[in-house]
């Protein structure tokens, strides 16, 4: 169960102006491609985020390329979960491989606005906005031990390593 | 309410009785491919600090990419990969010079109807053609497979695709799938399962559905399936490694959207640079000068489309500074043309030709673009800078389009092309 502040924005949030293609090249630690997060599309988010808040958008969040990077710099940016109305496949795995929660919250997102409060229920598939509950198809056991592990690599060493002893 | 092919084939292997579009499963693929890519994959894998591949049977690895190694580079990866799978008893390993990873899987009988293939390259997509569920996967997530055998899955929504009427010879199916794309864009079948069906597709040979299923990645869906029938049946005959059953989607499956065509008024189609869904009938390039010729790859190097393409060679000269380049997409095909006289054909119009591999398709080696120059070719994408320079430009086109046009020097249209002897 987390609780946090939102950033909102639309739809089609490519991942251009999530991590720009000029940096994609650069080597980089996660906490300097955080400084870089959503440079493109909101260049007040980067210096304003914090910790815990919740990133909450409209249809096909992180369409584009594949890179991976797209994910690492929200994640690594403090966010504790991005909701939005459907997600782009490489996104969505990509996001969930390096441990950040995704929320399609299929039955839209138009009532959230910036600066709102959202709670998200992982076990229970709720997501609770102004004290109303809206529902999404919740994580299998599986796909939440990854995220709770802190992304696919972790979670295979944690697993494999428990099963050792 | 009816299942579409995705629903069906991944609850089978979640042993679930059916999953619904966005739910995701847990399921241990039945084939997990990777290339010249493993000697990376093998070094995320030593990360994760497991000693053994959990289940080696499971894993098909085929050298293809860069084959044989063109620098020091690429020959110390392969040297690699070969000693990752003498060390993890991986049987299925296809060394340089057996083809095209893509081919390979079908032609050695691993692609089968109902499977679950994941493969850590985009055109994974390419076994919908014998009905089996494949999507390609990351990296990392292949690192993980080696460890765990396992991965999830997010249950597709599906389009259907259903083609009418019959193509017109010279048309192929290449010029259909470019056309599809060229109609709903690279991103208008994101993360969906494409179903192919109707009349078309049903005459079509599984080496023509195997070019559909292949390029279903390039309009962006996760997997591009065709109902597995009779021609596939005997496809696999003398192939498959192991018994299967065949998996169709239900007739009342709910799709989220449902394209027709008709595949008799269709005409030759070419994508031009630098994306696949820059797509125009060939009579709006026709006559663009080309200095390469690419006839192959895992998208058309089978023996259907070097047949396609003798018919315009046979007798024959490539245009004087054209280079044409003939790429098959196994040594099993190339094998076939020279009993079936086609290298030779090739040969004698002046074309050279390549042993089964990736290497230009690529950019990687054995034909690359200089700037300014421009090349038509049989292959799946044209990424600016995919072939060499990034000021050079490929057009993509149906062997029969690219063959008429290393005849003349420019771009052809191939139904206004003479034909050479024989044919
Ligand atoms: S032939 Fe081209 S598209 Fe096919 S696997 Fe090789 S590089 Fe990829």
């Amino acid at each position: 169960m987390i609780e946090g502040k939102v950033w909102k924005y639309g739809d089609d949030v490519n991942t251009d102006v999530i991590f720009a293609g000029k940096y994609t090249y650069k080597p980089m630690t996660p906490a300097e491609m955080a400084e870089h997060a959503l440079e493109d599309l909101d260049p007040t988010f980067a210096k304003g985020v914090k910790p815990g808040d919740i990133l909450v958008a409209g249809a096909n969040f992180g369409c584009g390329s594949s890179r991976e990077q797209a994910a690492t710099c929200v994640k690594a940016s403090g966010v504790a979960a991005v909701i939005a109305v459907s997600f782009s496949r490489i996104f969505f795995r990509n996001a969930i491989n390096e441990g950040l929660p995704v929320v399609e919250l299929a039955s839209g997102t138009s009532m959230i606005a910036k600066d709102d409060t959202v709670k998200i229920d992982f076990d229970q598939g709720i997501v609770t906005h102004k004290g109303k509950e809206y529902r999404f198809p919740a994580l299998p056991r599986e796909v939440l031990a990854i995220l709770n592990d802190g992304g696919l690599i972790p979670h295979v060493k944690k697993t494999l390593g428990s099963a050792k002893t | 309410m009816g299942q579409t092919f995705a629903q069906k084939v991944l609850a089978a292997k979640a042993g679930l009785p059916r999953v619904e579009v966005g739910q995701i499963v847990d399921v241990e693929p039945d084939v997990c491919l990777s290339h010249d890519n493993t000697a990376a994959i093998a070094k995320t894998f030593a990360k994760i600090g497991v000693e053994r591949v959990k289940n080696p049977d499971r894993f098909v690895i085929v050298l293809d990419h860069t084959v044989p190694a063109s620098t020091e580079e690429y020959a110390k990866g392969h040297k690699e990969i070969r000693e990752f799978v003498a060390k993890q008893g991986i049987q299925a390993f296809y060394d340089v010079g057996v083809g095209v990873c893509h081919q390979v899987l079908p032609e050695m009988g691993f692609a089968l109807p109902g499977r679950l293939i994941v493969g850590a390259d985009s055109h994974t997509t390419a076994y919908g053609a014998l009905g089996a569920f494949s999507a390609g996967v990351g990296r990392s997530e292949m690192a993980a497979l080696y460890a765990t055998s396992r991965i999830w899955l997010k249950t597709p929504a599906s389009f259907r695709i259903d083609v009418r009427g019959k193509l017109q010879e010279p048309v192929t199916s290449k010029d259909l799938v470019l056309k599809i794309i060229g109609d709903i864009g690279a991103d208008g079948a994101l993360y969906k399962s494409v179903e192919y069906a109707g009349e078309a597709i049903e005459a079509m040979s599984v080496s023509s559905r195997l070019v559909l299923s292949n390029m279903a990645i390039e309009m962006g869906a996760k997997n591009g399936y065709c109902a597995p029938d009779k021609k596939t049946f005997a496809f696999l005959e003398s192939r498959a490694r192991a018994t299967y059953a065949p998996v169709y989607p239900d007739p009342d499956a709910v799709y989220e959207k449902l394209l027709t065509y008709d595949a008799s008024k269709l005409g030759p189609q070419v994508a031009k640079p630098h994306t696949v869904d820059h797509v125009s009938p060939v009579e709006e390039v026709e006559g663009t000068k080309i200095d390469q010729a690419l006839l192959g790859t895992c998208t058309n190097g089978r023996l259907e489309d070097l047949h396609a393409a003798a018919r315009y060679l046979e007798g024959k000269r490539i245009a004087r500074g054209v280079r044409m380049i003939v790429l098959p997409a196994s040594r099993e095909i190339l094998l076939d043309a020279m009993r079936e006289g086609l290298v030779e054909i090739f040969l004698r119009a002046g074309a050279m030709v390549l042993n089964a591999g990736c290497g230009p398709c690529l950019g990687a080696h054995q034909g690359v673009l200089a700037a300014g120059e421009v090349c038509v070719s049989t292959a799946n994408r044209n990424f600016q800078g995919r072939m060499g320079s990034n000021e050079a430009a490929t057009y993509l086109a149906s062997p029969a389009t690219v063959a008429a046009s290393a005849v003349t020097g420019v771009i052809t249209d191939p139904r206004k092309a003479v034909r050479g002897g024989g044919a």
